[in-house]
């Protein structure tokens, strides 16, 4: 993809805060209309990025555009994004409508065609009704909306979300991903999105780019992210992999590299049962068993180390705990990554 | 070690734990505990004593043996209107507005910095100097300014070294706020206000800005404000309630200070002066306590405009 095609790109991006490099060397390139996903741990660098597309931070180094245009200086009131931030930003001296109508205020837009699209904007966000209000009488789930309405309504080249869902119980969670994912349908926008929610990053977003201590280890399809995870650190923060050394690999296959093992892809045997022909099997013990409702985690103390499956709960054998078992998996459930 | 080896030893039953259950079981009594001390204060010392001067206001004077008549009449509040008591109000309510409204401009940029800016040592500072003139005496202070702005004074020696005294006397010559010199002139004594209750506006306003969230300048700046609209719409509005209360406080100590127009400004009086006199000198309580009802009904008024302006809504 070509930059000037790109509706954000960052090149050599580098933030520094004293000694602390928040952001060490970032390139990435979003395409227009896609949901882009910023996932990662705290510290790794993800918000620091959002900000500084928004323009509330500047670079240390590198070049970041915004559809073909560098933002060097540009400050964050000149620029054609908007964002969603992670506590609202609410003003608590305005109600709703006013909330929404900032944006629009602040480019000189009539009183009544203000009012029209602030509406217009409220019910697309399901709050007709909630005009009057103050930020304070809302649930967390309705400020969240009207932070959406007042981004959108001043019809923004790129939406920015700062873990948007972060302060929402979880099935408000599951209920606002849905209607995220409804509105970039419907709207066409870019959206960039940044969260440390793995669950969300990958049922939502396009593309996922994984961060870690200030750069990108990984982006691409969520499929791809999480069955092909490039390195340890992503194997274990994206869906909790196992990861096998590189000596055991060597063993099985004869490449030694770290493969990465997806517990829904282990089996687990008691002792009575032989592994089918093919598969690879591990000795071990039953450490842990938890009960995750539709499946359970079990971990197991093998010779190669802690593994984890994970099996669906209902049916089977009950575990317990000091059970001698086998793990059991076909060998193309290993995915070799890069680190060795 | 087992987590079963570990004994470890209940809290003493001590007294004061005994007391602590009955608190937590009867909260509406540990309220009253924790209310009487300051509502005895509040209601007996000083809420009794102002309906006792209240009270006084309603009486009159014999004119002629100047015996308090105890008979309630609104004829001690007709005398404020008389033109002599009149200017006194008109003349101490503008000088409170002059000295509000310039200090309000001269306390907001600092408030701002220091709560927008300054961080750490800076900020330690600034509290120090904000404090400090609040820890020498009131007379002291006054009486060097008194020194400062006399006609031979500091202020006057540097306009002569720099030989501007010319623009000083043709300053001084303004009618109405100027006069013989700085120290007996209304620039003076407004000046001496202004330096006494600075800090009264500072630290609300800035303790006012300090609870601005800094996304919410984010999120204006986002939606397109420039700064200057973000100071209008978001920053300014939310630093009202501040404002607001440092206006209080200066409008408020400027109405009720007889020292100050004693020791600097013209000789025409100002209310907290007249309040003086006339409950000592002239002896008529009934005129004092009604002067001393002036800035009361004043600050209500200034209150109740503010609310209706919508100056507390953001509290």
């Amino acid at each position: 993809m070509s930059r000037d095609q790109s509706a954000v790109s960052f090149r050599g991006v580098e933030r520094h805060f004293g000694p602390v490099r928040a952001v060490d060397g970032v390139d990435l390139d979003v395409a227009p209309g896609e949901f882009f996903a910023m996932l990662g741990p705290s510290g790794s660098g993800k918000t620091t990025c959002l900000r500084l597309v928004a323009g509330f931070e500047q670079p240390s180094a590198g070049r970041i555009t915004i559809f073909g245009e560098a933002v060097e200086g540009v400050p964050a009131y000149r620029r054609p994004v908007n964002t969603v931030f992670q506590d609202y930003a609410l003003f608590p001296h305005m109600n709703v409508l006013e909330n929404v109508c900032y944006g629009l205020k602040i480019r000189g837009v009539g009183r009544s065609e203000r009012q029209r699209l602030g509406r217009e904007a409220l019910a697309l966000v399901k709050l007709a009704g909630m005009e009057t209000r103050r930020p304070a009488q809302l649930s967390g789930g309705q400020r969240q909306r009207v932070a959406l309405a007042r981004a959108l309504v001043v019809r923004p080249k790129v939406l920015l979300l700062d873990e948007p869902l972060g302060a929402l119980d979880l099935k408000l969670r599951e209920d606002m991903q849905g209607e995220l994912k409804g509105l970039h349908r419907r709207l066409g926008l870019t959206f960039i999105f940044v969260t440390h929610d793995q669950g969300e990053a990958l049922s939502m977003a396009d593309r996922v780019a994984v961060f870690n201590n200030g750069r990108i280890v990984q982006v691409g399809p969520p499929a791809e992210i999480y069955e092909k995870p490039r390195t340890r650190f992503v194997a274990d923060f994206v869906g909790g992999s196992n990861v096998i050394e590189p000596a055991t690999v060597k063993a099985w296959t004869g490449t030694a590299r770290a493969a990465s093992l997806r517990p829904e892809k282990v089996a687990v045997l008691g002792a009575g049962y032989s592994p089918p022909a093919g598969a690879i099997a591990v000795e071990g013990k039953v450490a842990e068993v938890l009960y995750h409702g539709p499946t359970n985690r079990i971990e197991l103390a093998t010779g190669i180390g802690r593994l984890v499956a994970a099996a669906p709960a209902a049916g089977g054998p009950t575990l317990s705990t000091g059970a001698a078992v086998r793990a059991v998996f076909a060998p193309e459930a290993l995915h070799l990554m890069d680190d060795g | 070690m087992s987590a079963a080896a570990i004994e470890l030893p209940q809290p003493r039953e001590r007294l004061l734990r005994r007391i602590s259950d009955v608190l937590v079981a009867r909260h509406g009594f540990y309220l009253l505990l924790l209310l009487v001390p300051p509502l005895l204060w509040l209601g007996v010392v000083y809420l009794g004593s102002l309906f006792a001067l209240l009270a006084e206001s309603l009486f009159s004077i014999d004119d002629f043996s100047g015996v308090v008549i105890r008979e309630p009449t609104l004829a001690t509040f007709g005398q404020l209107l008389q033109p002599a008591n009149f200017d006194v109000i008109v003349r101490t309510a503008a000088i409170a507005a002059t000295v509000t409204v310039l200090a309000g401009f001269i306390a907001f940029p600092i408030a701002y910095y220091a709560a927008r800016y300054a961080r750490g040592r800076t900020k330690a500072l600034f509290y120090l100097a904000i404090m400090m003139p609040l820890w020498s005496s009131y007379l002291v202070k006054v009486y060097a300014w008194k020194l400062l702005l006399a006609k031979e004074g500091a202020i006057g020696w540097v306009f002569d070294h720099v030989g501007l005294r010319p623009l000083l006397d043709a300053f001084l010559g303004i009618p109405v706020i100027g006069g013989p010199s700085l120290s007996t002139s209304y620039v003076g004594m407004v000046l001496v206000f202004l330096y006494l209750w600075i800090p009264f506006m500072v630290l609300p306003i800035q303790a006012a800005l300090e609870r601005v969230p800094i996304n919410l300048i984010e999120a204006s700046a986002d939606l397109g404000a420039s700064p200057g609209q973000t100071f209008r719409t978001v920053i300014f509005p939310l630093a009202l309630p501040g404002i607001v209360a440092g206006a209080i406080f200066t409008f408020s100590l400027t109405l009720g200070d007889y020292i100050v127009p004693e020791i600097v400004g013209p000789s025409s009086l100002i209310l907290g002066q007249v309040v003086y006199i006339q409950q000592g000198t002239a002896g008529n309580i009934p005129l004092a306590a009604a002067f001393s009802v002036v800035p009361i009904l004043i600050m209500g008024l200034l209150l109740t405009i503010a609310k209706r302006m919508g100056a507390f809504d953001a509290l």
